[in-house]
């Protein structure tokens, strides 16, 4: 079945305003966050409402059904990535988040000065930075998976890589710049026969492909719920049972701990361990939302349906003189699409757009070293969702000509 | 049909009357935006009654922030250098002519910065600078 764009449509009351007087919103920045449905919107709205109070400890009515929601949000979660079990998901504040997770629990406790770790040339700052600061402090050592011109992972330089037994590898499944969909389950298996654990940044691909945990046989998955249509301030870490259980706690507080003297205390088990405070539980509700609303479409529609846009997208922009597109063509590609018109900065671009509502980004998208990489400060980037129509790509493409026309 | 983008902006940022390097100079300043890549460079020429004798700047960016810098370095030619120090954001603002929102004021305001951590000789320069 396809995907029936308008109604989908109807279901996100954004879409109604409009940016100026007569000017609707085309919005091509989900990349950076979605924008989210009735059924988020309402679920947390309801929440609020009806059943708003702490979790766990809890014996009143209005305690009950606020654990069991933000309980039932996590089993939905657990089963739209396959997890094997619910407790193998932790939420997090966000995908950034889930990887410090790793990044102060697994890793610190399992590395040694003058481990390697392999990143790649693609990532998120987000999956960069802790591992600096780690790197820093703990002396292990950093090095990175090379991107080839035509925005793909160098897989034989990978494969080199491993011969120097690194300890982790580390990855984007989908980047958030060039919209590559990286080989995960090769990249997992070739870690795995090198003796590394895997942690998979998940953040761009669980919104817009079908990911199973188990099938790609990942160590560690986070991913986070504004990307998906759900609130912003809650994500996920996947992680295989065995590893949870013998890390560390990440943060100390309430809820985490199973009993606490003066002097000590004994870890909760899991995924409690790992979540100290009061968490985001409208949000977690919101999330387990989300999911139900991208499930009852069906994820290969979605994932359909954006292949269409971002190859008609990439058509119509390559067409339009001066403009450069960023990353491999449409068959290895999410919804992304990021480019540079030549004479005129990102920026410029973006601001133009925006007086026709059009939303881009404009920057280096958290992802600087691979802007460096190919020797530009910035692009513009057009991201597409199940939202999306053809008709926006055209009123993108447009809105390219009349900067070129401000610009002469 | 944009103010943003009004010919002012477009004419500075194509056709820059200052852009350039002075050799020898008196004051020197460099610094970026770190957000957009935005970088501006301005060196200045100072006369022996402390006014500027001459000035030019040097970078990349979006066009806001070349067109500011341009605009900037116009103003301040043959200005004593008492005078460029109290300049403030509302000078550039009167200038390009436009009202800017949080996030491209930045790009608007970096040659501002630029220019007073020189004249002031700060080892660094600081949004205070520009407020």
């Amino acid at each position: 079945m396809t995907l029936d764009v308008t109604s989908v449509r109807e279901q996100f009351p954004i879409f109604q305003r409009e940016i100026s007087a007569g000017v609707p919103l085309v919005y091509l920045d989900s990349t950076a966050t979605s924008q989210k449905p009735l059924a988020v919107i309402e679920a947390m709205d309801r929440y609020y409402r009806r059943s708003n109070a702490n979790i766990h400890r809890g014996v009143h009515t209005l305690a009950e059904e606020a654990t069991a929601l933000y309980e039932e949000a996590r089993e939905k979660i657990a089963r739209f990535v396959n997890a094997p079990s619910a407790r193998q998901i932790i939420y997090t504040r966000n995908t950034t988040e889930s990887i410090n997770l790793v990044a102060y629990a697994w890793a610190r406790a399992n590395l040694k000065p003058g481990d390697l770790i392999i990143l790649t040339e693609m990532e998120h700052h987000s999956n960069l930075v802790p591992w600096h600061m780690l790197a820093m402090e703990r002396g292990v050592e950093l090095d990175f998976i090379p991107v080839t011109e035509d925005g793909l992972l160098d897989l034989e330089a990978y494969k080199a890589l491993l011969n120097r037994t690194p300890k982790l590898v580390s990855f984007t499944h989908m980047s958030n710049v060039l919209g590559t969909i990286n080989p995960a389950a090769e990249i997992i298996r070739l870690a795995h026969e090198a003796g590394a654990v895997t942690l998979v940044d998940a953040a761009q691909s669980v919104p817009h492909l079908k990911v199973d945990v188990q099938a790609l046989d990942a160590d560690f998955l986070a991913f986070s719920a504004h990307k998906m249509c759900g609130p912003t301030g809650i994500g996920a870490l996947y992680g295989k049972a065995d590893l949870l259980e013998k890390m560390p706690p990440f943060l100390g507080g309430g809820d985490m701990i199973k009993e606490v003297k003066l002097r000590s205390f004994r870890p909760n088990s899991l995924p409690h361990k790992f979540e100290a405070g009061t968490p985001a539980i409208a949000e977690a509700v919101g999330f387990g939302a989300a999911v139900d609303y991208l499930s009852s479409l069906g994820m290969d529609e979605i994932a359909a349906h954006e292949h269409s846009i971002t190859e008609y997208a990439l058509e119509r922009l390559v067409e339009i003189p001066g403009v450069k597109l960023f990353g491999p063509d449409a068959g290895n590609k999410g919804g992304v699409a990021a480019f540079t018109l030549s004479g005129v900065h990102p920026h410029d671009v973006a601001q133009i757009l925006d007086k026709d509502g059009i939303a881009v980004r404009a920057g280096h998208h958290c992802a600087q070293p691979l802007h460096e990489k190919f020797g530009i400060p910035a692009t513009s980037r057009a991201s597409f969702y199940l939202y999306n129509t053809k008709d926006e790509v055209d009123l993108l493409v447009n809105g390219i000509y009349k900067v070129k026309e401000i610009f002469g | 049909m944009d103010d943003l983008y009004r010919e002012v902006i477009i004419e500075h940022y194509k056709n820059p009357g200052y852009r350039g390097h002075l050799d020898p100079h008196d004051i020197m300043f460099a610094d970026n935006n770190p957000l957009c890549g935005d970088h501006i460079e301005i060196t200045v020429q100072v006369d022996s009654n402390g006014n500027v004798k001459d000035a030019r700047f040097e970078g990349h960016g979006c066009a806001i922030s070349q067109a500011s810098a341009d605009l900037l370095v116009e103003s301040i030619i043959g200005k004593p250098l008492e005078e460029v120090k109290q300049l403030n954001k509302q000078h550039v603002l009167d200038m390009l002519g436009i009202d800017l929102g949080p996030v491209r004021l930045k790009c608007a305001l970096l040659s501002l910065k630029v220019l007073k951590a020189g004249v002031y000789g700060l080892g660094e320069a600081s949004d205070e600078l520009v407020e």
